[in-house]
Parts: C-alpha cells; structure tokens; sequence
C-alpha cells in the first residue's frame, strides 16, 4: 500500500505534527444547521501529547474525526507533516485511532486485532508476527493474546485497543476520551501508562477528555475548546496560572473573578486596582487591552487570610468553612458584597483557628493576579 | 418458580438428608412439567410432519393405482424410476435423463436464484441498515409490500412485462433498439427472474437482521487501521452479519428448490422443475409412489445440501480466528 513508504519521504526536521487551518465543520443545513467547529487553527508538535480539553457537546471528537478522515471539513485544511491530508480517506492516512468504545472486532483474538492493521498494511508475516508480540509486550497482555475481543475485561480492551492503533506506528495517535469507561483507580494507573506508551514510542499523541484534571497531569499542551473553538493552548501551567479567558479559568481549577480597574498597561504585565483600593500588578493574556475596568480571576490557593487587615490586600468577612481533607475551604464575602474563597493546606503546626463571622484580611501572592479577556 | 419451591418451608423434614430429599422432588416435578409443556408440540410436530411424512416413505414403496392412488402391494419401482426407466419395447433400463434435467434445473436455478438474492438482497439490507432509526421501519414495510399481493397475480405480473409484447420488449422495441422481440417468457431465465422477485425479502430481513445488530463503528476502526472498502466489506461486516446471510440462503434456496406455480406460469410446459415433476405423478402420471419417492429426493437434496452449506460456513468461520 505504500502507506508509511511516501509519508517517510515527506517528514521534515521541524515540521509540525498536524496542522489545522482555519478549519470549520457544519453539519445539517439551513435553521437547523450545527457549527460543531468554527474557524479552529491549531499546529501540533511532534512528538508532543496534545490534549484537547473542553466540555461535552464542544466539539472535541469533531475535530479528531477530521484529523482521523471519517469526516471532512466544511472549509479549512489540515496538514499532517506539511501535507494536505483534508480530502484523503482514513486508510490512506498514517494516523491511527483509539475510539472511545474501543470498537475491537468481537470475531478476532486479540492478536488478531493487533495484527489488523499492518495486515492490510501489506507487511509480511513475520514482521506482522513480530510486531504482534512487541506490543502485546508494550500493554502487557501477552498472555491473553487468543482470547476472544469480548472475553476480556474493560481494562484490558484498553490495551488491545491502544496496541492495536500502535502497531502499524502511526504518525500521530488520536485517542478519544480512551479513559472514561474506566474506573478511578483503573483510570489511574492507565494515565500512567499512556504517558509511558507515549515517552517508548515517541509518537504524537492526540487526546480528548473533558477532565480538567486528566489534561492537567498528562500533557504537554493543552487546547482549551468551547463552542467549535479553541480558547487557548499552552502547557498546563500556562493554562492554570495565566488562563486568558474566564471561560478557561472557570472549567480549569477554581477560581475567583472580581472586576479591577487597569491603571497601567505594559506588554504583558498591567498595574491595576482591586476593589479595596489596594494597588497590585497583573499578569496580561495576549491581545490589546486598555486603561479601565477589567475582570481579574485570583486562585484561591493563591491567596491567603489574615488576622491584620491594614497591610491586606483586600478584607472580607468569613461566611463558611468546608474541610476536604488536605485543605481547608474559607468562603468569604467581601465589602462590595462578592463572594471570594481562599483555600490553604492543612498543617499539624501553627493552624489558625478562624470562626464564621470573623472579620479577616485577605493577602494575595505575587503574581497571582491574572488579567481575562473578555 | 420450580414446583419444590412452593413446598412450605415448615413442611420440610427437620434434619438430615431432607434438603437432598427435596431437591430430588423439585427436579422430578421440574421433568413432569417440561412433559407436559411439550406435548402439544410434540403432537403437532408428529401429526404435522412426521406423520405426513411417513405416509410418503410407506406410499412409495407401493404399487400405482390404474386410476390414481395405491395397491397395497410392496414394490420399489417408485424409487427405480426416480433415476432409471425402462423401456417400452425391449425391457431395458437406462437413466432417467428426464427426470435427471429436472434434477439438475432444479438445482442449478435454485442456486442462481439464491445468489442473485443475495446479490441484490445484501446491499438493500445495508441501505435500510443505515438509515436513521425513524425511517427504518418504513423501509422494511416497503420491503414486504410484495407480500400482500397473491402469489400467482404477481408471477402474472412478471409475465406481463416480459412477455413478447411485454413491457420490456415493447420499450425496446419503441426506442428501435430491437427488431425482433427477445424472448424472455417460457425460458429458464424467466424462472429465475420469478423466483428471485417473489423470494427476495426472504433474503433482506435476516440479513438485516444481523446487520441491525452489527456495530458500524467497526467500519470506521476498519477504514483507520488501512482496510479500503472491499477489505472492510470481506474481513468486518461479512463475518460479522454471516448468521443473516446464511439464514437469508436458506430461505431463498429450500422454496426455490420446491417452487411450483413460478415455474409452471414463467416456465410454461417444458421448462419444469421439481415441483411441476412431483405434481405432475400425483396428477395426469397417475403414479403416486413415483410422486412420492421423487418428494422424498427433494428432502434428501435439500437435507444435504443445508448440511454441507452449514458445514462449509462454520469451516469459513474458524479459519479467522
Ligand atoms: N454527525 C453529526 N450530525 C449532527 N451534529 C453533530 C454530528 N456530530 C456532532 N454533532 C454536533 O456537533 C457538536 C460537537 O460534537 P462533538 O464533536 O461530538 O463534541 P464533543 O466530542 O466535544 O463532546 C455537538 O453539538 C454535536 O451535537
Ligand atoms: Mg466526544
């Protein structure tokens, strides 16, 4: 089939692993008419484990079945390595998927799903053979390798399904939502051997979850979607500590929004107000901002109470305390009436006993304030 | 809901081995019951089926009767003559080339009739398969139209348009394609047509049966891992809807094996098949033994045939593994 053969040609030192222009998908047609992506640009790297994380219905799976070719884009390209990909069908494409149901072929053995792939490849029997037990080895289920697709348990479909789309070594792995059937503790410990996989292999890796928590413990950038778009992409600390937009704020992490008045502007750094009075320095997400008001979102782990208030940075008066364990949740409201929470780690030493009512202040780390855009 | 479970839980012996005692008289009540539910099938199936059946076995080892029927007096020449018969003047036997046509046109249009069902009948399963869930009803309703109409009205529809002054022809001839009309009516071909048209949703519903249940994500993981459409076709959904396709033949092929009004209206005299053969020793043959060996043959073929169909398939199947 020459598959693999003319992509080897095309690979070039710096080339991005995928790349999508402006690519929109439309489906149905007039009033009823659904844009499950707008106008979406994104570049992947090679070798890098790119998540796509966003709320159910954003458009997520949309856009890895463009990359995958089940679907094509209503406008828009996509390159995979340089080469327009938009219009080729799925099996001329070296990309391979993990579906979220696994999708396995229930009337093969497990090393007959494995082998699926690099037998339509056209490869010969003994590399098929030979590749066949290198990844059952890489999953662990050497084994099981005859049992029937639908006499194994769900963890273990997993891997069949992850050693299935490896086997033929695609360029870029996509991989829908591969976690969520999964129990916790299963899920766990298949986070770990994903990254594993990927680190062995060296291939790209395209993941969709909408688990803020799984994107910010496996990948190396994270694209935030909401609606067919993308709202940001960036490394996870990026995204948690400098989120652009309140939407991204929101679905990652806590957070508290207040609205601050901008006093200076310069690159990527502003000075500003916060509603207290007190005068504080910001972080700015790209595009262009002005003098005025603006909303400001603060981690509540980022801040921290105090019995002083004069030197604060802002005061409030403590409505509720919720203890989860290894924090400790103080919600509070502030003059203006806002709600506000800061959150502080449980230590053995030196804890303050704070009590509903109280009238505290409230200290706000360096750096912690973080311009959104609108 | 076994009959020992409603034993009174007091009643039951104090000690010992009354749980074994017990359980012995739930599995009894358990075989009496499954008797007793059995039995009107079991009544049925002998009256229905075997008892018919035995008849036959029994009438054709008997003589004919001058005016149709028996004498009771034992004979084999019902089952001579399927395969030999004897000549009028000299006495000597030799194959039945007749009845061995009708044998082999018997066969070889209920093969090709099973095969174009299956030609047709498969992608039309697929399309219904793939419609939206709503709409698939609709289709299926459409599919067993055909049904309401009587058997022979439809085979003289066939015979309408193929006729010499057919639809067809007259078409053709209209559109100065063709001089002379092409004959279609009274041929083997026209049999097959008939049949294939009249059996054809015996082959769409069990297809779409199974299809109904196959997974079409498995199409897309086929079309990812680099099968084309013909790979994903021969090594997914084929071996996956398979239990459809078999049962579909099945029920194409057995009919089309027995078929009898089809052949004698599109087949006209000359063109029998087996079922004109049968009815025809019943009737003007006057020779019921003969009728009744030569249906006792076409359970033997159909018997066999459905062993070896079953056996090839399940052979097909594990060579996958
Ligand atoms: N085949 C389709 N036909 C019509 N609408 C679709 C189709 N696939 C997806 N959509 C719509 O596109 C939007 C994005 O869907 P999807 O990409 O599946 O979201 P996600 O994977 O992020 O949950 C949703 O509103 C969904 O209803
Ligand atoms: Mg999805």
């Amino acid at each position: 089939m020459g598959v693999e053969g003319c992509w080897i040609m095309a690979v070039r030192e710096e080339a991005t692993a995928i790349d999508g222009h402006n690519v929109s998908k439309i489906f149905g047609t007039g009033a009823n008419s659904v844009a499950a992506l707008d106008d979406v640009s994104v570049s992947i790297r090679q070798n890098e484990f790119f998540t796509l994380l966003g709320p159910s219905g954003c458009g997520k799976t949309t856009l890895l079945r463009l990359i995958a070719g089940f679907d094509t884009p209503t406008a828009g390209t996509i390159l995979l390595e340089g080469n327009d990909i938009s219009l080729l069908p799925p099996y001329s494409r070296p990309v391979n998927t993990v579906f979220q149901s696994y999708a396995l072929f229930p009337h093969m053995t497990v090393a007959g799903n494995i082998a699926f792939g690099l037998e339509m490849l056209g490869k010969p029997k003994p590399e098929i053979d030979d590749t066949v037990e290198r990844m059952l080895q890489l999953v662990q289920m050497e084994h099981l390798k005859s049992r029937r697709t639908s006499e194994i348990s769900g963890g273990q479909q997993q891997r069949v399904a992850l050693a299935r789309a490896l086997a033929p070594h695609p360029r870029v792995l996509l991989l829908d939502e591969p976690l969520s059937a999964l129990d916790y503790k299963l899920r766990k410990e298949m986070q770990i051997e994903l990254k594993r996989l990927q680190n062995e292999t060296g291939i790209t890796f395209v993941f969709v979850t909408h688990d803020q928590e799984e994107a910010l413990t496996m990948s190396d950038r994270i694209a935030v979607m909401e609606h067919g778009k993308i709202l940001q992409v960036g490394s996870p600390r990026e995204i948690y500590d400098h989120p652009a937009e309140r939407f991204v704020a929101d679905f990652i992490g806590d957070s508290n929004f207040l609205t601050a008045d901008l006093t200076s502007v310069s690159g990527s750094s502003a000075q500003l107000k916060l509603p207290s009075g007190k005068a504080m320095t910001a972080s700015l997400p790209d595009g262009a901002f002005s003098k005025g008001p603006a909303t400001i979102v603060i981690r509540p782990e980022h801040a921290r109470l105090t019995r002083k208030k004069s030197g604060a940075a802002m005061s409030g008066t403590l409505e509720n305390i919720v203890y989860i364990g290894t924090d400790t949740q103080y919600h509070l409201k502030l003059p203006e009436g806002t709600a506000f929470v800061v959150r502080s780690q449980n230590r053995r030493d030196a804890q303050e006993d704070y009590t509903i009512g109280d009238e505290l202040g409230i200290e706000i780390s360096a750096n912690a304030v973080q311009v959104l855009r609108d | 809901m076994s009959a020992g479970s409603q034993i009174p839980a007091d009643s039951a012996a104090p000690a010992g081995k009354a749980p074994g005692m017990q359980a012995e008289a739930a599995r009894r009540a358990d075989v009496r019951r499954n008797i007793l539910l059995t039995t009107p099938a079991l009544i049925v199936l002998f009256f229905a089926a075997s008892g018919p059946l035995l008849i036959m076995l029994v009438y054709s080892f008997l003589r004919p009767g001058d005016y149709g029927g028996v004498q009771w007096t034992f004979a084999t020449d019902g089952w001579a003559s399927v395969f030999l018969q004897r000549d009028i003047f000299d006495d000597t036997l030799s194959v039945a080339d007749a009845h061995l046509s009708i044998f082999w046109r018997s066969v070889k249009l209920s093969i090709l009739t099973t095969f174009t069902a299956l030609v047709l009948g498969f992608p039309t399963a697929y399309f219904i398969a793939t419609r939206p869930v709503e709409s698939r009803n609709l289709w299926l309703f459409l599919i067993t139209i055909p049904f309401w109409t009587n058997l022979l009205i439809r085979t003289f529809a066939i015979m309408e348009v193929i006729r010499n002054q057919g639809l067809i022809n007259n078409i053709l001839t209209g559109l100065g394609l063709i001089d002379e009309p092409i004959q279609m009516l009274f041929t083997d071909f026209a049999i097959m047509l008939g049949m294939t048209y009249v059996y054809l949703p015996l082959m769409v519903l069990p297809i779409y049966a199974s299809m109904e249940k196959f997974d079409f994500r498995l199409v897309e993981a086929g079309y990812d891992l680099y099968a084309t459409r013909l790979r994903v076709l021969r090594r997914i959904i084929l071996p996956l809807v398979k239990p459809g396709v078999v049962a579909g033949s099945i029920l194409v092929f057995i009919p089309s094996l027995g078929a009898y009004v089809t052949p004698r209206v599109l087949g006209g005299g000359k063109n029998m098949m087996l079922g004109n053969l049968i009815s025809l020793q019943f009737g003007q043959g006057r020779n019921w033994p003969l009728g009744a060996a030569l249906s006792l043959t076409l359970l033997l073929i159909v018997m066999v045939a459905l062993l070896y169909y079953v056996r090839s398939v399940g052979k097909a199947e594990s060579h996958h593994g």
